[in-house]
């Protein structure tokens, strides 16, 4: 009783955390059921995953409307935060985890694997992300990055068949532990510097420091910390090294949700954490991801063109992404920019496209992961048209040819650092993107202009498809109508501090 | 006298800093999974240090609550880390990095 009385606990409104709570329990309750339930059919394994996660996107749209005329707020003594940014981050997060979990259902079918756990950890990964992109304190930040790369890095490893999924996990945890670490230096150095971890609490401390003290330093090497640190995560150059390699060696239902939604989560994290927290001290910290987005962008795009496995090629043009998204956040940290939207924007795009490209990856190199060699996409226009002609559309709406979701998107980052008059990144962000598009043409050619090396027929799964026209004919909708997401996305905004 | 010398707040964060170099310097150079695994917890007590230091120094309790966060987290990375080592020293005798050469980088 006099504990009770003593002890003040912050209220924890549970309808604002529905997603998560679903999730949850979908996860818990894929556990539970394929561990007691006798003769759990392996068909309803994916089910429960998807309807979790629709539900979990469904429950994110309700919000979105709730919040119709208010910007957002903040719950459980301001540790997270329910506003339209995060929200939307979710939606993303949770399509993400649908149609992730489609193609680990086409993909273990044909592998015959165990597959219920990878289920589970794809709807905890989730939670993680969805945390991760709600924070409001950098150690629930830091927790919600952790779960989301445990699970990760337990899912690059899943493939026990091929060694070089283990050997990917390895990898990945190595780096992606080495990464938490220095991000979470950086965290202890900001608040030794702010007194807080609370970044809406930091925001106000640092807009109410006066003079310049002794502990700048300390504050200024925290920043950087956490910028390396979330630079690996969202593989941004120079911290790219562990990307063409874990994406090749995880199994590619993997690779996909990996690149979709552990780079959303990611962003959604540096865009919180360095626009709203350390928005008074953007001139420090805006040069170094000017720098980032460039060496992003350039390192992606001329390393792709001289791999000769198109997996390892969809990494590399996965990095020269980061830095076109890198390119968003420059333009949010100028004051009055659409910045912030415009990386959204592009976040929710890529994250379509390259669910769709890693589906045909799947489809073409059928069972096993193995044939994803350049070799096996020759001549795919020949073997199965259809096919080939869903990867040509995906690939240029990837290089941002019009009336694909792709320039849409690039055309936002672009205009949105052109207006915030940073010319330099704009010019530089076009000049990628035309080395770029050199990468997609080389695979577009190899398919349709030459000879196939094999006449081995292709069996698409089902699921695969289904992936495969979404995400075809998001592309193409929104390339014709960008106003359906961009109306949507410009509402995108930070809550109030 | 020597005994004057009090240890302050700084001589932990120096004390924080070097072992935390020790830990990447650690991951970098070794080659040995299980080794480079320790290097990134010390890396992360490393941090538990500057935390609690901090901590102390600002008198502010929020900072030493986030060390037990970190030490469940440093936990569940136990877990899964050696799950994994098991798993590829199961298909073969003994790991080194330098084995792992089935991807190019």
């Amino acid at each position: 009783m006099f504990l009770a009385a003593t002890m003040t606990t912050p209220d924890i409104p549970w309808s604002n955390l529905l997603p998560l709570l679903i999730l949850l329990g979908g996860a818990c309750a894929l556990l539970m059921l394929g561990s007691l339930v006798p003769n759990w059919p392996r068909v309803a394994t994916p089910i429960v995953t998807i309807s979790t996660a629709v539900a979990a996107g469904i429950a994110s749209c309700v919000q979105w409307n709730d919040l119709y005329y208010r910007k957002g707020f903040t719950i459980i003594s301001d540790s997270v935060s329910v506003d339209r940014f995060a929200i939307a981050a979710t939606i993303i997060i949770t399509v993400a985890v649908a149609l992730g979990a489609l193609l680990a259902a086409a993909h273990n079918d044909a592998a015959n694997g165990d597959p219920l756990e990878r289920y589970a950890l794809l709807l905890t990964s989730a939670i993680g992300a969805v945390v991760m992109a709600s924070a409001n304190d950098l150690i629930v930040l830091f927790l919600g990055l952790e779960v989301l790369s445990l699970s990760l890095y337990l899912m690059a490893a899943s493939d026990r068949r091929r060694v070089e999924s283990q050997e990917a996990g390895l990898k990945y945890f190595i780096l992606g532990g080495f990464a938490s670490a220095f991000l979470l230096y950086g965290i202890a150095l900001v608040y030794g510097s702010t007194a807080t971890t609370n970044i809406s609490g930091i925001a106000q401390s640092l807009a109410d420091r006066v003079e310049v003290g002794g502990s700048d330093a300390m504050l200024l090497v925290g920043i950087g910390l956490m910028l390396v640190g979330l630079g690996f995560k969202v593989s941004a150059a120079p911290f790219q090294m562990w990307t063409p390699d874990v994406y090749e060696g995880a199994p590619t239902s993997v690779t996909s949700y990996m690149a979709s939604a552990g780079k959303v989560a990611a962003f959604a994290a540096i865009l919180r954490v360095f626009i709203v927290g350390l928005d008074s001290r953007v001139d420090d910290w805006r040069p170094v991801i000017w720098v980032l987005a460039i060496l992003s962008i350039f390192v992606g795009s001329t390393m792709a063109v001289v791999q000769t496995n198109v997996k390892r090629m969809l990494a590399y043009s996965s990095i020269s992404h980061a830095g076109f998204i890198l390119v968003g956040v420059e333009a949010a940290a100028h004051a009055k920019s659409n910045g912030l939207s415009a990386s959204m924007a592009y976040l929710s795009i890529y994250t379509m496209l390259v669910l769709g490209s890693f589906a045909i990856l799947i489809a073409v190199a059928g069972n096993g992961d193995s044939a994803t060699s350049l070799d096996s996409f020759k001549g795919l226009a020949k073997r199965r048209p259809a096919l080939a002609l869903a990867f040509s559309t995906l690939l240029f709406a990837q290089a941002g040819v019009p009336f694909t979701s792709g320039f849409v998107a690039k055309f936002g980052v672009i205009k949105a650092a052109v207006e915030a008059h940073s010319y330099g990144i704009g010019i530089a962000a076009m000049v990628g993107a035309v080395i770029g598009a050199f990468l997609y043409l080389r695979i577009v050619v190899s398919m349709w202009m030459e000879e196939p090396t094999t006449d081995e027929a292709i069996v698409i799964p089902v699921p695969v498809t289904v992936v495969i026209a979404i995400s075809v004919a998001f592309a193409l909708v929104i390339g014709f109508f960008p106003s359906l997401l961009l109306n949507a996305i410009d509402l995108v905004r930070f809550a109030p501090r | 006298m020597l005994s004057a010398i009090q240890p302050t707040t700084s001589w932990y964060l120096i004390l924080a800093a070097v072992l935390f170099g020790i830990g990447a310097f650690g991951v970098m150079v070794r080659r040995n999974p299980l080794v480079m695994f320790m290097c990134i917890e010390l890396m992360l007590n490393a941090v538990n240090l500057t935390f609690v230091s901090l901590a102390t120094g600002l008198t502010d309790i929020n900072g030493q609550v986030v060390v037990f966060f970190v030490m469940v987290v440093a936990a569940a990375e136990v877990v899964v880390g050696l799950g994994i080592i098991v798993a590829i020293m199961r298909r073969r005798n003994g790991v080194t990095a330098d084995d792992l050469t089935a991807l190019k980088g």
